[in-house]
């Protein structure tokens, strides 16, 4: 069960694709514009994770050692095509915001490093999860810097929701109000190396004192009840 | 009897940051006072707001990087940092812009990269790109000179302005401000008007614009000053003034009528300026002798390249911007032999 729990943990926080392995930073930097664009391609790449996670998987033992690379090429290749395919049927509007991005997902570094690092040596199961987390890791990364790309630049948060949600949620965003012109630098692509970089620090900074703090604890707990060093639990 | 022995160096200067700090503020003097003789008071306070929030966000993340705040404030280096932004800016831009810039130029282009020293990019010229791309209509708002124009703001006026964006009596800004004399020229050019019918206009001097020509002189006059004391050394403005005379020059043979003779583009914008304050950065700028030959040769040229065909009117920042990220590469190739190595091989 712990092992499950490690995953995740890995794939949201420890070992994020974006924040920690910098993987896959092409779309993360291109498209990571407004809330929703980073939602949307955050979704389609996470779904192709998990199924090329899966049958690479899968495939595992059958994939000679000389040609695993072409053939997860081919695996991905075939799940981008279809993602591609069903967001053009199915979030037409957001598919063409997202343009070229769709199709480039193929050339995630994190979904063929995914299949190298750990489908390819893990069961279905646990190769099934390893994709949901570290695609949900990256999604989560990709909205918090659309997020906060979108509030500087153009004083909007969850501007078009209706891409993905339909029409009735079209109005459902929040403004700082038409004063606000907006840091137009924050949409270009430097704001968003800026935003990445302050995002990994912030996350530098939480690790800090996640672990002071454990050090602390660690010590006040040592020091009544000496030889009892609490067990973690994970 | 014993003689005591001295190691080199024998002559000592009283060199530091804070005198090559202090002496670039005193050699912008001349061009400051002549900014504000034909611009107006704007100048000033621009300078004031950009000081103060410089030295305030250096004082708070020096304490934040746990390093000592005294010394390295007293080294004078935001304040330089400041100047050279807040002259670069029009003269009524509103308070907070100015104050978004330096915040900038201090805390992400200086400080984020280690602080003095480390920094890879010219602080100054980074925030005016910063606002240049994010508020064009506020950074293209500049003054006519003091000759041009019937409207002369006093400095109560002025300080309103900044800070409420609101102009005295009836007057609109499009009727105070106009456009840059570079980006009037470009403007015309868009019309195809030649050069000479674009002269015409009392706008221009004897070679770029009045007013801006003699500001032009007045900086480069501080430049000399810091050419005499050493603080910089004459390769870069050299080289940059003859990249942009010898690219201009060699266009404006092939067809003067569409592009401004060479004398035009020294005197023009932030050439100068440029030249002999930002170029000059000692900390972005290439340091080998040969490197910053090639480095100012290589920012006029592009100078030339983006006030020509590109889309902006002045170019001076995003020169330095380009090649300061060049500069390293520079210096790799351009490492002076040392004495008594074989000229090629490692021996």
């Amino acid at each position: 069960m712990s092992d499950y729990r490690r995953i995740i943990a890995d794939g949201l926080w420890t070992n994020n694709q974006a924040l920690v392995a910098l993987l896959g930073l092409c779309p993360l930097l291109a498209v990571s514009s407004t809330l929703v664009n980073g939602l949307g391609l955050g979704l389609a790449t996470t779904s192709v994770l998990v199924a090329s996670n899966v049958t690479v998987s899968f495939i595992r033992n059958w994939v000679r050692q000389e040609v695993r690379l072409p053939v997860f090429v081919l695996v991905i290749a075939s799940f981008v095509t279809a993602v591609e395919l069903a967001m053009n049927a199915w979030f037409h509007d957001l598919y063409k915001i997202l343009g070229i991005f769709i199709p480039l997902i193929v050339t995630n570094c994190t979904i063929v490093g995914r299949a190298e690092a750990f489908a390819s040596r893990n069961p279905v199961p646990a190769a099934a999860l390893d994709g949901l987390a570290m695609g949900l890791g990256f999604t989560l990364v990709l909205m918090v810097l659309g997020g906060l790309r979108e509030l500087v630049g153009q004083g909007t948060l969850l501007s078009g929701l209706h891409l993905m949600f339909g029409e009735n949620l079209r109005d459902f965003s929040f403004s700082l109000g038409s004063d606000y012109h907006g840091l137009i630098l924050a949409i270009l692509p430097p704001g968003a190396f800026f935003g990445l970089g302050l995002l990994i620090a912030l996350k530098y900074v939480i690790d800090r004192k996640i672990e002071q703090r454990a050090a602390r604890r660690n010590t006040e707990t040592e020091a009544p009840s000496g030889t009892a060093a609490p067990a973690a639990e994970g | 009897m014993k003689f005591p022995v001295h190691t080199s160096p024998y002559g000592r200067l009283p060199n530091s940051v804070t005198r090559v700090m202090a002496e670039v503020l005193l050699a912008l003097v001349p061009g400051v006072v002549a900014l504000v003789w034909y611009f107006g008071w704007g100048v000033v306070i621009n300078i004031a707001i950009a000081g103060i929030t410089a030295v305030a966000a250096e004082a708070v993340i020096l304490r934040l990087r746990r390093r000592p705040v005294g010394r390295t404030l007293a080294d004078l280096s935001a304040l330089v940092t400041a100047v050279l932004l807040a002259i670069a800016l029009p003269p009524l831009l509103p308070w907070w812009l100015t104050v978004l810039g330096t915040l900038f130029a201090i805390v992400f282009v200086k400080h984020l990269y280690g602080g003095l020293g480390y920094n890879p990019f010219n602080p100054a010229m980074a925030a005016y790109v910063l606002l240049l791309i994010s508020f064009p209509v506020a950074m293209t708002r500049w003054l006519p000179p003091e000759m041009l124009t019937d409207v002369h703001l006093t400095f109560l006026q002025t300080l309103q302005a900044i800070f409420t964006g609101q102009l005295p009596g009836a007057l609109t800004w499009d009727a105070v401000t106009s456009a840059t004399p570079l980006d009037e020229m470009r403007t015309q050019l868009e019309f195809n008007r030649t050069i000479s019918e674009i002269r015409q206009s009392p706008l221009w001097g004897d070679f770029g614009a009045r007013g801006w020509e003699w500001v032009g002189n007045w900086f480069g006059l501080g430049g000399l000053f810091l050419l005499w004391r050493r603080v910089i050394g004459w390769q870069i403005p050299v080289a940059m003034l003859a990249g942009l005379l010898v690219t201009s020059g060699i266009f404006w043979l092939f067809d003067p009528e569409s592009i401004p003779f060479p004398g035009f583009h020294l005197f023009s914008g932030g050439t100068i300026l440029g030249a002999f304050f930002i170029a000059t950065d000692p900390v972005t700028a290439s340091t080998t002798p040969k490197g910053r030959l090639v480095y100012g040769f290589l920012i006029g040229v592009i100078v030339f390249i983006i006030r020509t065909w590109g889309g902006y009117p002045d170019a001076v920042a995003f020169a330095v911007l380009l090649m300061n990220m060049a500069a390293p590469t520079i210096d790799y190739y351009t490492r002076p032999r040392v004495f008594g190595e074989r000229e090629n091989g490692d021996g």
